[in-house]
């Protein structure tokens, strides 16, 4: 949390407001009520929530939420190197989230990693008489071509829920013949408002089918933790885990970013879990604390600023070992972070910039902006609920606006107005902005750099920054003519 | 813990690394390769998409048209991401965000109230609807829909609102597209012939083409031939609209009288038989003028076959300027042939584009070793073939109907090719057989500005083989031995 208030020059409640009410004008009477609830600006100094949350989108205003699958797909299950992840049902899902979320892995692809796109290609046929049986089969012919494969995954596309398939049993049956762990998760997209409830799908599903399936082989040791909502984006987790290892801690395991089966299913004997991607995985974390009493702290590891504060919260809850090498560790990296802060900064100060975002980066990523001198004027969320803009709403200078699930209408007319020098937000959202001349950088995938997490992450996503909003590209959008 | 498998606990086990190696070396294997074809029910990296991502680009041809996807919003984020890392340009597009009460009451307010809002809010001159699985499993019934949005005023009565029923779980990218395009057309011609009236153009239908320099070489040559044409659907200029500072959500797009007046056209012809029969039967039902199917014209005989088409139709003489850019296009794989001639290739993708890739290999004596569809029909089988017998470089060359790219790299390591065409999803295979790839198809999400570069005309031969010759070179370059390397190849 941030120590005082912040304020913008010539941003207001009023003047917020007034931008949000001139968005919404052209909105059908219904429409309008159902989507002003959910724009507000903030009011830091109550640190809760000042918009709604978690509700259904409103048909036709042109949202970029996904669904329940691909919040399973996509963040929960697919980063999990060493199993195979089926999308049961038609092509198209398995197709457009194959390789398009930058969750890094290691390993061999075909033979110990299987980033690859594994369906059941639905046809007429099988929704008219049902896909069970070609489930058993292709769980069969998986096994059969990638033997070194951990477990399968079996994730839902739409029609599997509304035909009435029981892709439960069939797992359970599967799993027994084949002895792998066969993981039905019933994610259709249909289901819930967007990713979010195929998270917690997801989550359910690990502590149904995983968690306490495997142990350690090593005997335990008091700094065991896991590293829990970390995707290994662009290569995050390869720099948040060594920095973790580097301060004395053993990660045991990282969920999901190129995560490993086997150790996700025997985190229940680790002694703390660390999360960062809090939307996504905070279930798991309280399903261990009741079951096996492991405690959990949420981290943010975007800019040295954060970075600092969650690494000595993080040595308070373990010995003076422990926090000595924490000290060591920001020791060693201060001066690397101010040389860096010092290159950039002078070429970032008070610049401006507005994220749309999932999981946690609306939020998360502020204090790296802060710390290359630049503000955020407005932040807001594809599908959080009410605790993430709790958590936000610190972070932001007061007045900023608020939007959940923004149409690309309302993003559009607040970047109109507000007229940042950065942008970060999604696929969807880039070259409309970037077509307005305004710099933009992808904040789901990192626009295929990365990493930008921990201290190794703050290095690249300082030059991209600054890359970015300094391009000499942008001067040439006038024509002089 | 539940443990709902009941499988055994067990202790974390480590895969040994001779087991790891052992099953490296196995995948690449000709035992691995029969029981990879032997697969009955797994996909392994499909070559295709579902039905609505193909009815989404044909929405995009048309003038001030909004895409709408009738069913769960995950599908219209999906699609949108694909168009947008394709050709790193906006593709709006709404969905009226279907979910659990859809699938009980149906998606009749879904719809309507989408409806509504998308036309209050984005301002169309079209709204073209498709449907996405859910409405197409439960059996919402699009025509009534419709129809009962009109009268409850939620859109205006006169505003054209085509739909299509595009379901995923049938064909692939290149069906939806043809029942869109055809829906589109069947809304803004309907009552529009005039007896006697005839437009003296040219409809052109690229079919399913995600290359924008193809759509804006076809302008070219048909300007340079003298013939005004309507392209039936252009996104040229949807899908690649300057950056001046300003954002226009219908960037481009035929013109929706254009379109309209298209059934009174002197003649229509197709490029992409296999990705508009439907588009294409029913225009030979109901459009005035003359039609014809010809393949995409690809490689220097197809494109001449188009331009004599062309000229027939409209008793235009081919001008002297075209005749000079053949003239120089064969200049260009006569000074080259001898890189690409013998050179084995594995090609897949969308049949139009296969039957452009094979037509252009074997004009210059390169092989197209592997042909891959993966989604075919027979009369595709015997299309290609028929290209293939009629050229000695086509012969020993196999297809593989209804195979996968995980096929392919089982093909790719044990029958080997020089080089692979196809989209960005066969570099996997690719760098696993350490060939190149060259992205000629979609998407191509990982090389920039592809889209730009016509595939189709004289012009997109050079294109192509000055793109393969230089990449030969360079692995000739950076994997020669040191006395092999020299200034000149």
């Amino acid at each position: 949390m941030s120590d005082k208030i912040r304020k913008i020059e010539g941003i207001t409640k009023e003047s917020t407001q007034a931008m949000i009410d001139e968005a919404l004008s052209v909105y059908p009477e219904k429409a309008r009520k159902k989507r002003a609830p959910h724009l507000a600006p903030n009011d830091a100094a109550s640190g809760c929530a000042s918009v709604k949350s978690n509700k259904k989108t409103v048909p036709g205003v042109m949202s970029a939420r996904g669904c329940a699958y691909a919040g399973a797909k996509g963040v929960v299950w697919g980063p999990i190197r060493d199993m195979v992840h089926v999308s049961h049902g038609p092509v198209g899902c398995g197709w457009y989230s194959w390789g398009t979320r930058r969750n890094m892995m290691s390993g061999i692809t075909g033979v110990t990693n299987f980033a690859m796109q594994f369906t059941s290609d639905f046809q007429e046929k099988d929704i008219v008489y049902g896909g069970d049986k070609k489930l058993k089969t292709l769980l069969a012919e998986a096994h059969d071509l990638f033997p070194l494969a951990k477990g399968i995954s079996v994730l839902s596309e739409c029609p599997v829920g509304l035909i009435g398939d029981d892709i439960n049993s069939v797992a359970k049956t599967s799993a027994k013949e084949l002895d792998i762990p066969i993981i039905p998760c019933n994610c259709e997209g249909f289901r819930g408002v967007s990713q979010s409830l195929g998270h917690h799908i997801s989550n359910d599903t690990i502590r149904d089918y995983i968690i306490g399936t495997r142990e350690f082989a090593e005997p335990e040791s008091p700094y065991d933790i896991a590293l829990i909502g970390e995707y290994n984006i662009g290569g995050d987790a390869w720099s948040t885990k060594p920095l973790l290892e580097e301060c004395g801690l053993n990660v045991k395991a990282v969920w999901t970013g190129d995560g490993e089966l086997e150790k996700i299913a025997a985190t229940h004997t680790v002694k703390l879990n660390v999360i960062h991607c809090y939307r996504s995985m905070n279930y798991m974390c309280k399903v261990m604390e009741e079951k096996f009493g492991i405690p959990w702290i949420e981290l943010n590891f975007f800019g040295p600023t954060k970075i600092k504060q969650s690494l000595r919260a993080l040595a308070e809850l373990f010995d003076d070992n422990i926090k000595a090498k924490v000290e060591a560790v920001i020791a060693k990296y201060d001066p690397i972070m101010q040389g860096i802060i010092e290159e950039y900064k002078p070429r970032l100060d008070g610049k401006t910039v507005m994220l749309l975002v999932g999981g946690l980066r609306p939020r998360h990523t502020i204090g790296a902006y802060e710390d290359l001198g630049m503000d955020c004027v407005g932040s807001g969320y594809e599908f959080a609920h009410t605790d993430d803009y709790d958590r936000t709403a610190p972070e932001m200078p007061d007045a900023t606006v608020v939007y959940d699930d923004p149409s690309e209408y309302e993003f559009e007319k607040f970047a109109d107005t507000l007229k940042p020098d950065l942008i970060g937000s999604g696929i969807k959202e880039k070259y409309v902005f970037q077509k307005m001349g305004i710099p933009f950088r992808q904040m789901h995938s990192w626009d295929y750099s990365g990493p930008y997490h921990g201290y190794k992450g703050f290095e690249v996503f300082a030059r991209d920054i600054d890359m970015a909003i300094n391009s000499p590209t942008w001067n040439l959008v006038k024509a002089p003519f | 813990m539940s443990n709902l498998l009941e499988l055994e606990v067990k202790k974390i086990v480590e895969t040994p690394p001779e087991e790891i190696e052992r099953v490296k070396n196995w995948i690449n294997t000709e035992e691995y390769k029969e029981k990879n074809f032997a697969r009955q029910a797994l996909v392994i990296n499909p070559a295709h998409a579902c039905q609505p991502l193909g009815a989404q680009l044909a929405a995009h041809g048309f003038e001030g048209t909004l895409p709408f996807v009738h069913g769960s919003q995950g599908c219209a984020s999906y699609y949108r991401s694909t168009l947008n890392r394709h050709f790193r340009e906006p593709a709006p597009a709404v969905s009226d965000s279907m979910t659990e009460d859809g699938a009980v009451f149906g998606g009749q307010n879904n719809l309507h109230e989408g409806l509504e809002n998308a036309y209050s809010i984005y301002k169309p001159k079209m709204i073209a609807v498709f449907t996405s699985c859910m409405p197409e499993v439960i059996g919402d019934d699009l025509t009534a829909f419709i129809k009962n949005a009109k009268q409850k005023k939620c859109v205006p009565a006169e505003l054209p609102t085509p739909y299509a029923n595009t379901p995923s779980f049938n064909g692939t990218h290149i069906h939806g597209y043809d029942s869109m395009l055809v829906s589109i057309l069947q809304t803004l011609t309907e009552g529009k012939q005039v007896e006697g009236r005839c437009t003296g153009k040219l409809n052109l239908i690229p079919g399913c083409d995600f290359n924008t320099g193809d759509y804006r070489e076809y302008k070219r040559l048909l300007k340079e031939m003298g013939v005004p044409v309507t392209v039936l659907a252009d996104i040229s200029d949807t899908f690649d609209s300057p950056c001046d500072g300003s954002y226009h959500i219908y960037a481009g797009g035929t013109k929706l009288e254009d379109a309209a007046d298209s059934i009174n056209g002197k003649a229509t012809m197709t490029l992409g038989p296999y990705s508009t029969p439907k588009t294409f039967t029913w225009i030979k039902d109901n459009y005035s003028g003359k039609h014809v199917s010809m393949p995409l014209p690809m490689g220097i005989a197809k494109t001449d076959a188009f331009l004599m088409k062309v000229a027939d139709l409209f008793g235009k003489e081919i001008p002297e300027s075209i005749r000079n850019e053949r003239g120089r296009a064969v200049d260009a794989i006569t000074d080259s042939h001898q890189y690409m001639h013998g050179k084995k290739f594995a090609v897949y993708g969308d049949p139009d584009y296969l039957m452009g890739y094979v037509s252009f290999l074997l004009e210059m004596g390169a092989i197209p070793h592997h042909i891959l569809c993966s989604r075919g029909t027979k009369k595709i089988e015997k299309d290609l073939q028929a290209l293939l017998d009629g050229s000695m470089y086509g012969k020993g060359c196999k297809i593989h109907m209804n195979k996968d790219l995980w096929h392919l790299r089982s093909l790719l390591v044990t029958d080997p090719v020089d080089a692979v065409i196809g989209d960005s999803h066969g570099k996997f295979a690719a760098r696993d057989a350490q060939v190149p790839l060259f992205r000629f198809g979609f998407p191509i999400m990982d090389r920039v500005n592809k889209h730009r570069y016509p595939l189709v005309g004289y012009q997109g031969v050079v294109n192509m083989v000055t793109e393969i010759c230089n990449k030969f070179i360079d692995i000739k370059d950076e994997t020669c031995e040191d006395q092999q390397f020299e200034l000149m190849r």
